[in-house]
């Protein structure tokens, strides 16, 4: 006697009964496979982005400096970056002009950023993917190429043309899709800023385990900075993500409590047929435990190849079709999104919660239709 | 906060558990009262159906709890960069008081749950039930110990709040902080060394003469019992450090990332399979005087007493290997 | 073989529909005999059948098997040694539709985890038995009454059990498959099973297979009339 053809044999049952019935199971299938596939939807894209944020802000200034006016972000003076650089365990201060630019013609907003390579190239300008769609509307689909001129109206009212040097490359999409990046001199021409002022400050300090008390040593300097660090926003971007996420299947959960109700009806449901070969099956010498045994592995059964299929699905769905479904819950408003292609990744952690959201949730509401099933007295047929 | 999924599915998991176990528990207690094996009645072939249902419902709660033990570990582990200063589960588990409780009651909780399915198992070889009253005690008994742990993981996960600045395990796990931690970890190693290998050599040795000779069966399995805290300990103090390479490096839930090849797996699971069957082993000691167990009763120690050997011996293996095969050499400290 | 001690089978007790289907039986079925059981509709013997089969357990009274009591054995002891001891045919066959013949004769083997290769060939050794190999991967739905009963039959031996069970077994046969079914019945005497046929077919009570009639009335047995 061996257990394992004693399983062997009642799988094969086990699928020829649910082949013979295929209807019901079908129905049950599809449902089951449409759940997975949208809290598994959910789950990848969250963590995809999650990923790809982190790997982006890998090059992110560890500590970035603002000044505040009356709650605003305001000019920085170059002479506090001078006082900065003499704390004990920064490595470099750098100032950054950056700022939006709005283009009235298609109601954009672009970030203009100085850039030091085009310090030489005034006049020149690199763009990223969504300003190349300046032009396009419904009617015309003119793009901006390379050698074309953009004009860039200026705190005083003249426009500034300005020739596409370079289009940034689209795998950077996901954070330079509206960046354009121009000359110190030009940025100052657009936005009239003094040339011993700047957007923020960025750091780089040596040692990560100081940043706080850098942080907190800048802030006794100038009590009208604002430092901000790399981890805080890696932190908040985890955690809108997270409660994005966490948000969504809250309110999917309407359609989850659905399924496992039409799972525990399909469980109790036995149809005249199925009751019958039950007890067919005890009175020719099956065992409550044999019948609860072929039970287990029809869950197994069907819970598998839901998973497996919805599985599949929200990895397609996600990974190659770019999560067409609700991409812009999960991601925000904005006009120019950049078609970025998140690099599919998926951990065994989110399989297993995935398993714990729906495979298990199932099983526990067969359980008891299961048994009741199960426990059909052996002798009911001779009774009929 | 509360909306991660892995929380989410960790709160699931433990409602659905302690609700399928209080409902045990509540049948168990029919049972215990109007249980009668010789008699024909309709209440006794309903309450004898109903031990099925009870079987049925505890064997997918344990499955659950070792994949929520499991699943606890790593969500704390995935929420740590959301946490100032925690660089793993170590430090999410301390950013409130209820983390490591609800750690260590759900390790508490899956040997209680193992041990009672193998009293269970042994009861159902038995052609008279003789167990029956006892398993269903033993199952009320359990049963406020699940509720807690819902409780206290519930208390820790709903507690979660970001911001709140905590200590990776570099700072929890090391001699300088004034912690139980830090007194366990900096217990001498050759102490901890000397007590793990008195505990694992005297489970394997006790086993072995349980397996052939049929003796000693009480002594191995407090032996396995005791086997397991001293063996985590040894994970913590030294073994651990051989796989990560650092001699500083105590953390014990570090060695279940990808980066140590997730060997933190084989090593608990061993040891949570040694403790429970050495502990099952023992639990069903007391019943060897019952007629109708005589004939099943040792067959089903040996088998747990030589799970429970091959599993310590596999963790002593693992562990071996990680010391040999490690680029460290701690003869210096 | 079997021993019935003052058995009582009540069901729904306590209940307004309460009924009592056996009312105090004793009955000692022998080995290598057979015994018909005889009695209109109402008289018990179909839960008698059920009882003596170890498909059910009676409300009071002890059973004995080979010696040993096992009036009280849980339900998973009591199937184990069912499986073993006893062969059933029911009135109507109760076969599986969907699945071939062969396969229905398989599954009662199926829990104790024989070797599937072992296991088939001994079914279709029944097959061959009774002339029905070439019907070995029909669909049950395919088969005449008949084959069917003949496919019931290889069912019950599946198991090589010492104890046949047959419940009305010619109540949808003709005469001619009745007289069939009794030759077989007479076969699988002669190769040492005991025999336990319920019906009020007279081909079959009256048959020179038959040792022993018991007659059943509102649940008892009737005394036997002094010949």
């Amino acid at each position: 006697m061996s257990a394992i053809e004693k399983q062997r044999h009642i799988i094969d049952f086990m699928l020829s009964s649910l082949w013979r019935r295929k209807g019901k199971n079908l129905s049950l299938v599809v449902v089951y496979t449409f759940v997975i596939f949208l809290l598994a939807s959910i789950m990848f894209f969250s963590h995809a982005i999650k990923k790809e944020a982190g790997l982006i802000l890998k090059d992110a200034p560890e500590i970035m400096v603002q000044r505040l006016v009356a709650g605003r972000q305001s000019f920085i003076p170059d002479s506090y970056a001078d006082a900065i650089r003499k704390i004990k365990g920064v490595q470099s201060v750098s100032p950054r002009l950056w700022g939006y630019y709005y283009d009235g013609q298609n109601g954009a907003n672009y970030t203009l950023m100085a850039n030091d390579d085009l310090r030489d190239w005034p006049g020149d300008i690199l763009i990223g993917k969504g300003v190349t769609l300046r032009r396009a509307t419904a009617t015309d689909n003119t793009i901006i190429k390379k050698n074309d001129s953009i004009p860039f109206k200026t705190y005083d009212g003249a426009y500034l043309m300005l020739k596409v040097k370079g289009i940034l490359p689209a795998a950077s999409a996901l954070v330079t899709s509206d960046l354009v990046l121009v000359s110190e001199s030009d940025f100052r021409k657009i936005f009239s800023i003094a040339t011993d002022h700047a957007t923020d400050l960025v750091l780089q300090v040596g040692n990560g385990k100081e940043l706080s008390t850098i942080a907190a040593k800048i802030t006794q300097l100038y009590p009208d900075t604002r430092p901000i660090l790399r981890t805080e926003i890696l932190r908040t971007y985890d955690a809108v993500f997270d409660w994005r996420a966490g948000v969504i299947i809250v309110i999917l959960s309407g359609a989850f409590f659905a399924f496992i109700i039409l799972a525990w009806d399909k469980a109790t449901g036995l149809s005249a047929e199925e009751k019958r070969e039950i007890g067919i099956l005890k009175a020719i010498g099956w065992e409550t435990s044999d019948i609860l045994l072929m039970k287990f592995w029809e869950g197994a059964a069907l819970s598998l190849s839901a998973f497996l299929m919805g599985i599949l699905a929200a990895y397609l769905h996600i990974f190659l079709t770019a999560s067409a479904l609700f991409a812009p819950v999960l991601k925000g408003w904005s006009v120019l999104y950049p078609d970025f292609r998140l690099t599919p990744f998926v951990s065994p952690y989110e399989i297993a919660i995935l398993f714990f959201l729906t495979v298990i949730p199932y099983t526990v509401a067969t359980i008891a239709p299961s048994w009741r099933s199960a426990t059909i007295d052996p002798d009911s047929v001779m009774r009929t | 906060m509360m909306f991660h999924p892995g929380i989410l599915a960790l709160l699931l998991g433990s409602a659905l558990t302690t609700a399928m176990l209080c409902y045990c528990a509540f049948e168990g207690a029919r049972i215990i009262r109007s249980w009668d094996i010789r008699s024909g009645s309709r209440l006794q072939l309903a309450l004898e159906r109903r031990t099925y249902l009870i079987s049925m419902a505890m064997s997918y709660a344990l499955g659950i709890e070792l994949l929520s033990l499991f699943l606890f570990i790593y969500t704390a582990d995935s929420l740590s960069p959301l946490f100032v200063g925690a660089m793993c589960a170590a430090g999410s588990l301390n950013v409130n008081d209820f983390g490591y409780p609800a750690l260590v009651l759900k390790i508490v909780d899956f040997l209680l749950a193992g041990v009672w399915l193998i009293v269970n198992y042994t009861d159902n070889k038995a052609s008279d039930y003789p167990l029956i009253k006892v398993k269903y005690g033993f199952l009320i008994l359990i049963t406020p110990f699940l509720v807690a742990e819902t409780l206290v993981q519930s208390a820790y996960l709903l507690g979660l709040k970001p911001d709140i600045i905590t200590s990776c395990c570099g700072t929890i796990f090391t001699t300088d902080a004034n912690t139980v931690m830090s007194g366990l970890i900096g217990f001498p190693r050759a102490l901890s060394e000397a007590a793990l290998y008195i505990s694992v050599g005297a489970t394997l040795l006790l086993g072995t003469v349980f397996y052939l000779k049929g003796k000693g069966g009480y002594l191995f399995s407090i032996s396995a019992m005791v086997s397991f805290p001293i063996s985590i300990l040894a994970l913590i103090t030294f073994i651990s450090l051989y796989f990560y390479e650092l001699p500083t490096h105590h953390c014990p839930f570090c060695i279940l990332h990808p980066e140590y090849g997730y060997v933190g797996y084989p090593l608990y699971i061993s040891l949570l399979a040694g403790a429970v069957s050495g502990m099952g082993a023992g639990a069903v000691m007391p019943f060897h005087k019952i007629k109708s167990l005589a004939g099943v009763l040792p067959r089903i120690q040996k088998r747990l007493a030589l799970v429970s050997i091959l599993s310590f011996a596999a963790f002593m293996l693992i562990s071996g290997c990680g010391i040999l095969f490690s680029h460290l050499s701690l003869a210096a400290y | 073989m079997i021993h019935l001690q003052n058995i009582h089978k009540v069901f729904n007790a306590g209940r307004p529909n309460e009924f009592a289907a056996i009312r105090g039986v004793n009955l000692t079925i022998d080995s290598l005999k057979a015994t018909a059981l005889k009695g209109p509709s109402g008289s018990g013997k179909t839960t008698l059948l059920s009882i003596l089969g170890c498909m059910a357990r009676p409300t009071s009274g002890r059973i004995t098997l080979k010696e040993r009591e096992i009036t009280s054995l849980p339900e998973r002891f009591l199937t184990d040694i069912r499986r073993k001891t006893f062969g059933f045919m029911f009135q109507q066959f109760h076969l599986i539709k969907g699945i071939t013949a062969i396969e229905n004769v398989m599954i009662p083997a199926y829990p104790d985890g024989e070797k599937h290769s072992v296991l088939k060939k001994r079914a279709i050794g029944l097959l061959d038995l009774l002339n029905l190999s070439h019907k070995a991967s029909a669909k049950v739905e395919w088969l005449s009454g008949g084959e069917a009963q003949r496919i019931a039959i290889a069912r019950a031996l599946i198991n090589d059990p010492d104890i046949i069970i047959a419940d009305e077994p010619t109540a949808h046969l003709d005469t001619h498959l009745s007289g069939e079914f009794m030759e077989i019945m007479s076969r699988l005497k002669a190769q040492g099973k005991t025999l336990l046929i319920a019906s009020h077919d007279p081909i079959v009570y009256l048959s020179d297979v038959i040792d022993r009639i018991v007659d059943m009335r509102d649940g008892m047995i009737c005394p036997v009339d002094a010949p």
